[in-house]
Formats: C-alpha cells, structure tokens, sequence
C-alpha cells in the first residue's frame, strides 16, 4: 500500500500515523493506571474499559505506521523500542492521573477532539486510515458520554468536586492548544487529504467543551497563559520518560517475550 | 471445501466471554475464501481492544484444524466496522435466554455523544421495563451494567454500535 506515496509522503505520514497512534497509547496506559484504584468498581471498570479501546485504536494506528514505513517494525517494536524523544502524542496525555477530577477532565477535553478528528478522518483518502476512523468512532461517542457526564457531575456537584474539577481545568487548559496548531507535516497531508485539518476542528471543540463546561457551572479558563509546544515534535515533560519506563521494562528486559 | 462447510464448523467456536453464541453469530466472521491450497478467513474486531479476538482466532485455527483443515489465514479487516445491528433474531433470543439483554437497533440519537437520555431496557429476567443504568461500561467491552427494580436483579445489556 505505501508503495503508492513518494518519500517525502511516506516519511510523513508515518510521523502523522504516529501522532495518532501514540496519543491513544499513552493515554490507555495512564487510563490502566487506575486500574484496581477507582474511586468505585464501576469506574474502575469503566475507566479500564476506556484504556483498553484506547489501546485497540494505538494497535491499529501503529500497526499501519509500522506498514507505511516499511522497515519491518511492528506495533510492539515502535510501543516499546522507542526512546521519549521519538514519542509523538500530546504533553496533555503523559501528565500524571492525578486525582479522579484531573483524569475525568484530561479525558473530557482529548474525548471531544478525538470525536472531531475521527469524524474528520472518515473522508481521508488514505483508506486504511479511515477505516480506523470509522470504527473508532463508534468507541469515541461511548467514551465522551461518560467523560462529559462526570464533568456534569463533579461541576455540579458539592462545594469540593466543584473546585477540584475547576482546578484540574484550570491547570490542563495549557495542554489544549497543542491539538489544533499544524506544521509542515500536517499541512503536506491536508493537501493531498490523507490527514484532517485539526486547525479547522477547534471551533467546534470549542463549542462543545464550552456547553458541558458551562452546564456543569464551571469557567473556562482566561487564554492569557503559558501554553506548552512541540510534543509533536518530540519535546516532551519530564513524566513520559518515567511512564516509558514502567510500560517498556518487560520488553526491553527480555525481549521478544511471548505470553 | 466448500464456505458454507467452513460456516458450519465455525459454529462450533463460541464466544469466549458470551459462549451461549458463536463467532457466526456474533456477527466477526466476515468472509470465508477456499482454494486448493487452504482457507482463508476474514474476521472483524467487535472492539478495537476486545481482548477476545486474539482468543476467538486461536479458537478458530483450532477447530479447522481438528476438522483435517491444513492451511488456515486469518485475516482481521476493520471494514465496515462491526455492528450489533447485523444480529438475528435467534441470537438475541439466546442472549435473553442467558440473561443478557440483547442490543436494540442503533437509533439516529444514540450517534449524539451528548445525548444522555437513558436508553429503556427491559430486564432480561422478569420483563419489567422498570431498569435503570448503572454504568455504560460493563464486564466486557461489549455491555453495559444495567439493575431491574423490579426483581432487584443486576444484569448486563450488550450495547447497540
């Protein structure tokens, strides 16, 4: 299949398949992080249930990265023989679990951007690409109703919940620009229609964490604050090193490990 | 060899988290190919996760081959996406039988993320459409935890995608 696209496309779209792929590993790590300490069995359950779609859908991404790269790597080989610097997902997603609020908000604000991006990426022209779109969608619409009602209802809630999940929106707003802000790379694939103009999908993102933010009586933050850069290009926070480590020990310890 | 063969033997292979139905039924057996030099079939994921596929497939293999088959590929395909909508009437029914209420037809507001009505679910035991949800995530990726106020009985509804 990648036969068809010049090198210079190749070598994009795998950078591109990465972003995509990553971000959806990284976050189902986190999520299965809380597995066996949710704050009840339900979202225990519910939370590991959403890390394991997240996981299927970095499966399928990677594995087609490792395809269009054509260099033999697997989805494992590029999950867990990559160093941070090579990582390409949102600063957003590598930042500790903190507590059930900060999880529930992280999850809100990169749930309605993967709603977008997926719908978005049901017309790419790179077929495998959208098919993944299409079926991940159908997981995306079950998470962002979980993760906008427990914005309801924490905001909504007592005095407690309310300042805690205003507190955790306050401190990720600075996370958030990064999803929308597109380089060469992104602006090659828009052109040939392989990848969606996430620049384009802010509005509507905006609108939608806007309405549940305020349902839930909650403010959204002053844009007037230091916003991070360049995950996409490898420059990371200090804490996915650390979150590589835990998840790359097994493999990277005795490699090739079949179980 | 003929696909409808293959068909026949795949209904030997239950799903291994709801193994009161088979992979046919379930609906992720989407295409059987036979050729002089073996089998080859396509299955579709019910979840990108589901942990069950991987088992499913070794399931597959195995019962091919206990049936003399030699030569078996096995193919996942992502298109078009699995859905609850393609199960049949008699599967349902099985589902109700082992008290897991079986999935409606996906309604145009259930595609609404921000849709929050709660979705009417009779109870799978006692009828009563007195049930509530407790939770959109359940035991596997595939239901949802619903509770019967009726018979004051938990139980699992396999959700509509």
């Amino acid at each position: 299949m990648s036969e068809t696209f010049d090198k210079q496309t190749r070598a994009d779209l795998f950078d591109y398949l990465l972003r995509l792929g990553d971000d959806r590993l990284i976050l189902g790590h986190r999520l299965s992080e809380w597995c066996g300490h949710g704050p009840m069995l339900e979202e225990d359950i519910a939370l590991s249930n959403i890390s394991l779609d997240c996981i299927g859908q970095a499966i399928s991404l990677l594995k087609l990265a490792g395809e269009v790269e054509g260099e033999g790597r697997s989805e494992d080989d590029l999950a867990y023989f990559r160093e941070a610097i090579d990582f390409r997902n949102l600063m957003l997603l590598e930042q500790p679990n903190g507590d059930f609020g900060y999880t529930i908000m992280r999850q809100f604000l990169f749930d309605v951007y993967s709603f977008y991006l997926y719908e978005a990426l049901q017309e790419s022209t790179f077929q495998p690409l959208a098919e993944i779109a299409v079926k991940s969608l159908k997981e995306v619409r079950y998470h962002l109703r979980h993760s906008s009602q427990w914005v309801l209802r924490l905001g909504d809630g007592t005095e407690e919940s309310r300042q805690r999940i205003q507190q955790a929106l306050d401190n990720q707003w600075r996370y958030v620009e990064e999803m929308f802000v597109l380089d060469d790379i992104e602006e090659r694939l828009i052109v040939e229609n392989i990848a969606a103009d996430a620049s384009a999908l802010q509005e509507k993102w905006r609108e939608m964490v806007e309405k549940i933010i305020h349902q839930a009586t909650l403010q959204i933050p002053g844009d007037n604050i230091y916003k991070t850069q360049g995950s996409r290009q490898g420059k990371h926070s200090e804490h996915l090193g650390y979150l590589l480590s835990e998840m790359q020990i097994l493999s990277r310890s005795y490699p090739d490990a079949q179980w | 060899m003929e696909p409808a063969q293959i068909y026949e033997y795949l209904k030997a292979v239950k799903d291994p988290e709801v193994p009161a139905i088979n992979v046919v039924e379930l609906g992720v057996v989407r295409d059987v190919k036979c050729a002089d030099e073996g089998v080859e079939i396509d299955i579709t994921p019910t979840y990108t996760g589901c942990p069950a596929m991987k088992i499913m497939e070794a399931d597959i293999r195995a019962e091919l081959t206990r049936q003399g088959i030699a030569n078996i590929t096995i193919r996942t395909v992502m298109f078009p996406p699995w859905t609850t909508d393609d199960m049949s009437e008699s599967t349902r029914a099985k589902l109700k039988a082992v008290g897991i209420a079986p999935p409606e037809k996906v309604r145009e507001e259930d595609l609404d993320p921000l849709n929050f009505q709660e979705k009417k679910v009779p109870c799978p035991m006692c009828d009563s459409a007195n049930t509530r949800l407790t939770s959109q995530f359940g035991s596997t990726a595939c239901k949802a935890l619903y509770y019967c106020d009726a018979c004051l009985q938990p139980f699992e509804h396999f959700k509509c995608i």
